[in-house]
């Protein structure tokens, strides 16, 4: 199923959906499998499939540590493809990559969609990369029908919100406060007005990321945008206690779910 | 091409530039592009800046002939425009009491900055201090060991020094901090970024800011020999003081262009800085240009024995003007530069920051290219007092 129509599906029913971030390749390529796998079977209804950089400008701590890691223990960029492999060989939820530009580039932009789409991924989530930067991306993902997932920020202009969102296809990727990724305890009245001027558009649905790591949250951002985006409380959850403590997380927070 | 090669005002130079950074930033990144626009076009901001120059930088920078040191590197004329005389020891704070006042224009009460030898860091510190800002200087946990005394001045001046813990831990992980900072705290907080990288419009500000260098240098040239130099060389970590330098001489064809770039162990050894000698096109810290990445186009560790020129990127103009053929760049290993700023210092009685000794290095390069007697201007960046520690240490000096 595509990631549009898992967002709509999700959103007639009023069960809402939850998208689970996790670094392909942390801390082992096997261990990410069985890590996407387990978010799968336990609640997650999209998989983004983080691509370990050695410059992520727009995570936090948590985040940061973990790819950090997964590059010590020698991950590759080819090594992408063999997790979205491995986790499609077991389930049949869509996966979006999510990838910092200059690793792409460097693989080259139409080799890395093609690649993408054989080894049954959806699309790719950009978080440096901005429409007005992104001409060979966007032709690589049409020739290839893969979703191209940009952000949207509180800082957005209409015009900005506009070219972002209908540049987008799969969802719009609503970043919920002025910040970095990472848990916080409220996640921000801004992120409500961010999805809503994402939704005024009406070209694509919008989930919102950064910050939400509660399913009270998921709960929450699922009343007024498409889905919920987790990543760093389950990378936390991972690194307290293993499987378990992911399973664990991946549990509460789909308990926000309807 | 139609426009003068001087003329480039970004967000490209050729395929390089470009602003590839989240989202969030890019209003930012507006505003300052728009505010910068309205102030260069200003004459009220031009003469406000003209007048800290006069008044606090202490320019125009003089020009000095570097006679013995001449006799012994290869029979050149050598001049040095001394940038290491301005308040704070370096060229670093022409661009920063520019982006000062822009962060006064802006209304923006706290700055933020990147530092890698602490040249940056004292120059944005002393700004802020001087314009009444908060300011938080952003470190390689590593870079703050090698550099502490310029740690300590920044403290002194006011300014909180922040030690990154993350990645390499140097120059390059200082600005992806800053650059998380940024993100959180766009509202009330101006990046100053101290090179000519980053997303557009840094590239082409921190230049004009710099260009003053080459502007001054020009007229005191005409002045003291009556011809345009045959070369013009600078040292080139980011390229700040080197595309300063430059600028005024791009459309110059018979003035030759030498960067040199921080060979570190070699450039044959995985122990370097040399970015547009060894490395290829590529994304880092906003801006497409050259950097050095492994085939996964992971950012590889620099390395250099001087903290300003350890960084694995480079301004994109200096990408464009490397591939056009009208600059050339050049790389001088750690001893090389080592040993270019102990006969500085022993002919000329000017100890030059490690950074600009390798600019100095390039000399008796320069010799073997050009005429007997030529005349080369090098920008003498900065001074080598921060770089005690480090060269008491390589050559034996520290104790009695």
């Amino acid at each position: 199923m595509s990631v549009q129509s898992v967002l709509e599906t999700n959103k007639q029913s009023g069960r809402g959906t939850l998208v689970g971030y996790f670094p392909a390749g942390y801390p082992t390529v096997e261990d990410s499998i069985a890590a996407f796998v387990a978010l799968a079977q336990n609640g997650c209804d999209i998989l983004e499939v983080g691509v370990p950089y050695s410059d992520p400008v727009m995570d936090g701590l948590v985040i940061q540590k973990a790819t950090e890691k997964a590059l010590e223990n020698g991950f590759k960029l080819n090594q992408l493809f063999e997790v979205i492999r491995g986790v499609r060989e077991q389930v049949d939820k869509p996966m979006l990559v999510m990838s910092y530009y200059n690793p792409v580039l460097r693989y080259g932009v139409e080799r890395f969609a093609d690649e993408l789409k054989q080894a049954g991924a959806q699309g790719m989530i950009t978080p440096d990369l901005i429409p007005d930067e992104a001409s060979k991306w966007l032709e690589s993902a049409d020739k290839h029908d893969l979703d191209r997932v940009f952000l949207v920020a509180p800082s957005s202009s209409d015009e900005r919100v506009s070219a972002n969102t209908k540049a987008s296809r799969g969802f719009v990727y609503s970043v919920s406060t002025m910040g970095i990724t990472g848990e916080r305890a409220e996640v921000d009245k801004l992120a409500r007005e961010v999805a809503g001027r994402v939704s005024s558009i009406g070209s694509a649905p919008t989930c919102v990321g950064v910050g939400v790591s509660t399913g009270a949250q998921v709960r929450d951002v699922n009343t007024y945008a498409d889905g919920a985006i987790v990543g760093t409380a389950l990378i936390a959850a991972y690194e307290s206690n293993g499987l378990d403590g992911l399973i664990e997380k991946t549990r509460e927070l789909a308990s926000g779910l309807g | 091409m139609s426009q003068k090669l001087g003329e480039q005002v970004g967000p490209y130079f050729g395929q390089y530039g470009g602003r590839f950074v989240p989202e969030p930033l890019i209003a930012a990144l507006d505003q300052l592009s728009q505010v910068y626009e309205e102030a260069r076009k200003d004459p009220k901001f031009q003469e406000e800046l003209a007048e800290l120059h006069r008044t606090y930088t202490g320019r125009p920078s003089i020009i000095t002939e570097a006679q013995r040191f001449a006799a012994v590197t290869g029979g050149l004329r050598v001049f040095l425009k001394r940038e290491d005389l301005n308040h704070t020891g370096s060229h670093k704070i022409n661009n920063v009491m520019g982006q000062a006042l822009l962060a006064k224009r802006m209304g923006k009460k706290r700055i933020i900055a990147e530092t890698g030898a602490g040249q940056h860091g004292v120059a944005s510190a002393t700004a802020a201090a001087y314009f009444g800002l908060d300011c938080v200087v952003y470190m390689g946990e590593v870079d703050t060991e090698r550099q502490a005394l310029n740690v300590a001045r920044m403290k002194l001046l006011g300014a909180e020094v922040v030690a990154v813990k993350t990645g390499s831990r140097t120059l390059k992980d200082a600005i992806n901090e800053a650059l998380r900072d940024w993100v959180a705290n766009v509202e009330t907080t101006h990046y100053l970024l101290g090179t000519v990288a980053g997303p557009h419009p840094f590239p082409t500000m921190v230049r004009d800011f710099h260009s003053i260098i080459g502007k001054e240098s020009k007229v005191q040239m005409l002045e003291l020999t009556g011809e345009l130099p045959a070369a013009v060389a600078a040292c080139v970590g980011g390229g700040s003081n080197a595309i300063g330098i430059f600028h005024a001489f791009l459309d110059d064809p018979d003035v030759q262009l030498w960067g040199f770039e921080a060979a570190g162990d070699g450039i044959d050894t995985p122990m370097h800085a040399a970015t547009l000698s060894r490395g290829a096109p590529g994304v880092l810290h906003g801006a497409m240009s050259y950097m050095l990445q492994d085939e996964d186009g992971q950012t590889s560790e620099s390395h250099s024995i001087s903290a300003g020129l350890d960084y694995p990127g480079v301004g994109p103009e200096h990408s464009w003007l490397k591939d056009l053929g009208r600059a050339q760049y050049h790389g001088v290993t750690d001893s090389e530069a080592m040993e270019a700023m102990k006969l500085l210092s022993q002919t000329e009685g000017i100890i030059p920051a490690i950074e600009t000794a390798h600019a100095l290095a390039g000399i008796p390069h320069l010799a073997k290219i050009l005429p007997a007697g030529a005349s080369v201007l090098v920008n003498l960046s900065g001074r080598g007092d921060k770089d005690m520690e480090t060269a008491g240490r390589y050559f034996g000096l520290l104790g009695a």
